[in-house]
């Protein structure tokens, strides 16, 4: 039962509102450098618009849907009341205000320096004293989701913590951990540095901390669609979960291999010896581990629920789905999305593939196809899924909520496919303007012109859904019962210790941090002479 | 109940396992990336395996048996932040003034050169700070400039930059209509990697380092980009405006000049 609606409501509205937004400002970007929009004559303007996009995406949408999911989580796989609600208000209010901070200076073009920051380039400090706020209203959360589970354990001593709970848990110490790096960046490097006391900055180990939690944070994007891959989708089509065990493994190796990875970004920066860059590329390999357990898991699932309607064959029970449910199309879209945008990561992490594609338009192509694809479409299934229980009314549309779906699925082929195809022919990211009449690029006109187009039909998708949660909050009023969760083929009443506990892999998490960043961290802060004068952005 | 006693022991298999497959994994790649991998590049000689070890670490360390080419004319060794000359005294500009008596001859009076000298009046300070170390070193040379240079002390460079910057901004003597924006200064060219004049030199935004231009005599700022493009000028920071001057086409140099120069001083005030 969930008892904190509003709360619940709150993030989850916070997030797509701000999701909106973003949305536009994307389809925007995508139109303003295409050769179908007229230039504005200021890329000032395109660089706003992108730091805003990227920062809502990133790091406030993101983390508000993961936020909401796990105060449902908590309350409803525990069946518990949330302890701590008014901790949680706190943390929701200061992500109100900490993105109220960094979103107006962003607007007047006083903080046009991405959501990646780029020192040395400088912007107003209340742009990053924004992102700090929201990063702490994130971390009260990881302490309340500790904390809800330890009042639980006291309840039900030596029990399964319910699978639900054990990831979403594990999500929030991944995150916990890998904010850390951005955190050192901004507090001990740029904030002193905006704020006037230094003007100088060591931009290479800001890079380095930034990589800290620019891989793992992904997997922290992530959680939220895996734990729905496993914990929901089974449920809705009348399936059971293939292995439980086989899922908290997957979890616990995100929460091991996620971290230790982040200098794939840095492949091409010179301030990083290329020992660890091979051990980062290494342990970037290991990550495909738990996505092909997951695969691997959730099709044996599906297949349970095919077989339990009398599916047969080989491959004949895949027509036995119930294909007109939204929970099974999200999955679907969400699986192939995330097999092509797989494949591509692929050639992301090897280091010599990698010299390709840097910084083009196929790393973006890349992680839209990924994060704004197979990621985000579960967004929309969690949500259409927990809305019943949060408003107590019906969503009665399904076939408006498959259009949604499958708006969303076109529009993400339609707009990455072309992305990665001009990123391969070298086009590169991160710029205002193209000069389609050059005829080094004239022939990309095409691609990029459908990707525009591909982003306004992913505009009109995300217009659709919330539509479909707006009337969700005036249907007739319904009963949805408890909110419930998958349960296994072989349902544990117990679970080895490793596996209902996270101590053990959070200190492996930490170890392989302190092997894999601590002598280049090191290093970097104790040479001399390695910071460079900082440039600020629209200060003068 | 469970207790991390039972989780931190060697008789827990996950613990032991986890641990130890984690371990060989690490130990595995190190051993590859730190000494199999090094020496597998032919073209790299290491003294012996604690050296290729610290090469992969990435340990700091002067690389002695490669010498730089063109190491034998003279680089820019000044360093600007945004803080270089920001606070300016009354008697630091008093004194510019009177050492400015000997530059008015090319410079104007008023800072506004009727000839193809630059203008100086209301430039950067950091601008005029750093040509002027460059002049002194001989890192920027100019048959006129430099005599001059030689004999300037730290202070008086300093002093000159405050007096200058704190000019008036005139209008330049070469009147011209006022040219549209071209391309090059508001797009650049990021194909063959030009960031837009403006992005640097005003009409976008200002770095520090960048001179405004507007104003300036077309056939100096000609001058200056054919001397970076050709190596002739060298005193750019981290080649930056090399780099940028190569790529350029003549006619997008002519086009920038000529832009520059149409343009009225009090434009630079809507991004200073
Ligand atoms: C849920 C959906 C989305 C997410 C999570 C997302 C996320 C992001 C992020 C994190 C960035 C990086 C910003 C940066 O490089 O500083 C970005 C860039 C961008 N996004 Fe999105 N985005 C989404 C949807 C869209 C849509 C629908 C469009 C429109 C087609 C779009 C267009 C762009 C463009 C044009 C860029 C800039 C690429 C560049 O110039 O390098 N995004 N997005
Ligand atoms: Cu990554």
């Amino acid at each position: 039962m969930l008892a904190n609606r509003k709360l619940i409501l709150a993030h989850f509205w916070l997030a797509f509102a701000v999701f909106g937004v973003a949305l536009t400002l994307g389809a925007w970007q995508m139109f303003i450098r295409s050769p179908i929009g007229t230039w504005l004559s200021n890329p000032e303007l395109y660089y706003r618009s992108l730091t805003a996009h990227g920062t809502v995406m990133g790091y406030v949408f993101p983390t508000l849907v993961a936020m909401g999911f796990g105060y449902a989580i908590s309350e409803s796989a525990l069946e518990q009341r949330l302890v701590g609600v008014r901790w949680a208000w706190g943390g929701f209010w200061l992500i109100v205000i900490g993105s109220i901070m960094a979103v107006i200076p962003v607007a007047l073009g006083r903080a046009s320096v991405l959501y990646t920051f780029y020192p040395p380039l400088i912007g107003n400090v209340f742009y990053y004293l924004g992102v700090v706020l929201v990063v702490v209203g994130s971390w009260i959360w990881v302490a309340l989701m500790s904390i809800n589970l330890r009042v639980w354990r006291k309840a039900n001593p030596g029990a399964a913590v319910p699978l639900a709970m054990y990831a979403n848990v594990a999500g929030s110490y991944l995150w916990a951990w890998t904010a850390v790096g951005a955190a050192l960046e901004l507090l001990l490097q740029i904030i002193p540095v905006a704020a006037g006391l230094k003007a100088t900055i060591d931009a290479g180990l800001a890079r380095v901390f930034f990589s800290w939690t620019l891989h793992a944070i992904v997997y922290f994007w992530l959680m939220p669609t895996y734990i729905a891959y496993y914990t929901i989708v089974p449920r809705a089509i009348g399936g059971r979960v293939y292995s439980d065990s086989m899922a908290r493994i997957s979890f616990i190796l995100f929460l091991v291999v996620a971290m230790p990875i982040g200098m794939h970004h840095t492949f091409a920066d010179p301030m990083v010896g290329a020992g660890f860059k091979f051990i980062h590329s290494a342990f970037t390999a290991l990550v495909a581990l738990p996505t092909l357990l997951t695969v691997f898991t959730i099709c044996a699932s599906i297949e349970i629920a095919a077989r339990l309607r009398g599916g047969r064959g080989l491959f004949g029970w895949i027509r036995a789905l119930p294909w007109d449910n939204p929970m099974l199309l999200a999955l679907a879209f969400s699986f192939i999305m995330l097999g092509f945008g797989g494949a591509g990561g692929l050639i992301n992490m090897s280091y010599q593939l990698d010299a390709s594609i840097h910084n083009t338009q196929w790393i973006t192509g890349h992680f839209h196809l990924i994060f704004g694809g197979a990621i985000v479409i579960m967004y929309f299934a969690i949500a259409y899924d927990l809305w019943p229980h949060l408003t107590g009314r019906d969503l009665i549309d399904l076939r408006l909520i498959r259009t949604q779906l499958w708006l969303w699925f076109i529009g993400m082929i339609v707009t990455t496919f072309p992305w990665h195809w001009v990123g391969i022919l070298g086009m590169p990211r991160r710029m205002a303007y193209f000069d389609f009449g050059d005829p080094a690029i004239a022939p990309q006109a095409l691609s990029v012109t459908l990707s525009a187009i591909g982003g306004f039909i992913l505009l009109s998708s995300g217009i659709l859904f919330l539509v479909i949660l707006a009337r969700g909050m005036r249907a007739p009023q319904a009963e949805a019962g408890p909110y419930r969760f998958a349960l296994a083929v072989h349902q544990p009443a117990t679970v080895p210790i490793a596996l209902n506990t996270h101590a053990l892999w959070v200190a492996l998490m930490i170890a392989l941090t302190l092997t894999n960043y601590g002598y280049p961290i090191l290093t970097l802060a104790m040479t001399e002479g390695t910071s460079v004068p900082a440039v600020y952005v629209g200060a003068q | 109940m469970m207790s991390a006693r039972d989780l931190f022991t060697f008789s827990n298999p996950h613990f032991t396992r986890g641990v130890g497959i984690t371990a060989a994994i690490l130990i595995v790649t190190a051993i590859t990336g730190f000494i199999v991998l090094p020496f597998a590049q032919p073209w790299v000689q290491f003294a012996n395996v604690w050296d290729a070890i610290c090469s992969a670490a990435g340990v700091p360390q002067r690389a002695a048996t490669i010498t730089a080419p063109g190491q034998d004319k003279r680089l820019s060794e000044v360093v600007l932040t945004s803080n270089t000359l920001s606070r300016p005294s009354q008697e630091a500009i008093g004194r510019g003034a009177t050492l400015a008596q000997r530059c008015a001859i090319c410079h104007g009076p008023t800072g506004i050169s009727r000839a193809d000298s630059p203008n100086l009046a209301g430039q950067y300070a950091a601008v005029i700070y750093k040509e002027l170390h460059d002049f002194r070193s001989g890192a920027r040379t100019n048959a006129v400039m430099s005599p001059f240079a030689v004999n300037l002390t730290d202070q008086e460079i300093a002093d000159l930059s405050l007096y200058y910057a704190y000019l008036p901004r005139l209008p330049a003597y070469h009147p011209t209509p006022q040219l549209p924006k071209p391309n090059i200064v508001i797009y650049g060219a990021p194909m063959r990697g030009i960031a837009p004049c403006g992005s640097c030199h005003g009409s976008l935004d200002n770095k520090t380092g960048s001179p405004w231009l507007e104003g300036q005599s077309e056939a100096y700022m000609k001058a200056q980009l054919h001397a970076f493009a050709s190596g002739e000028r060298r005193n750019d920071i981290s080649q930056q405006m090399r780099n940028i001057a190569r790529a350029m086409t003549p006619q997008e140099i002519d086009q920038a000049a000529a832009y520059y120069a149409s343009q009225p001083p009090d434009v630079v005030k809507a991004v200073d």
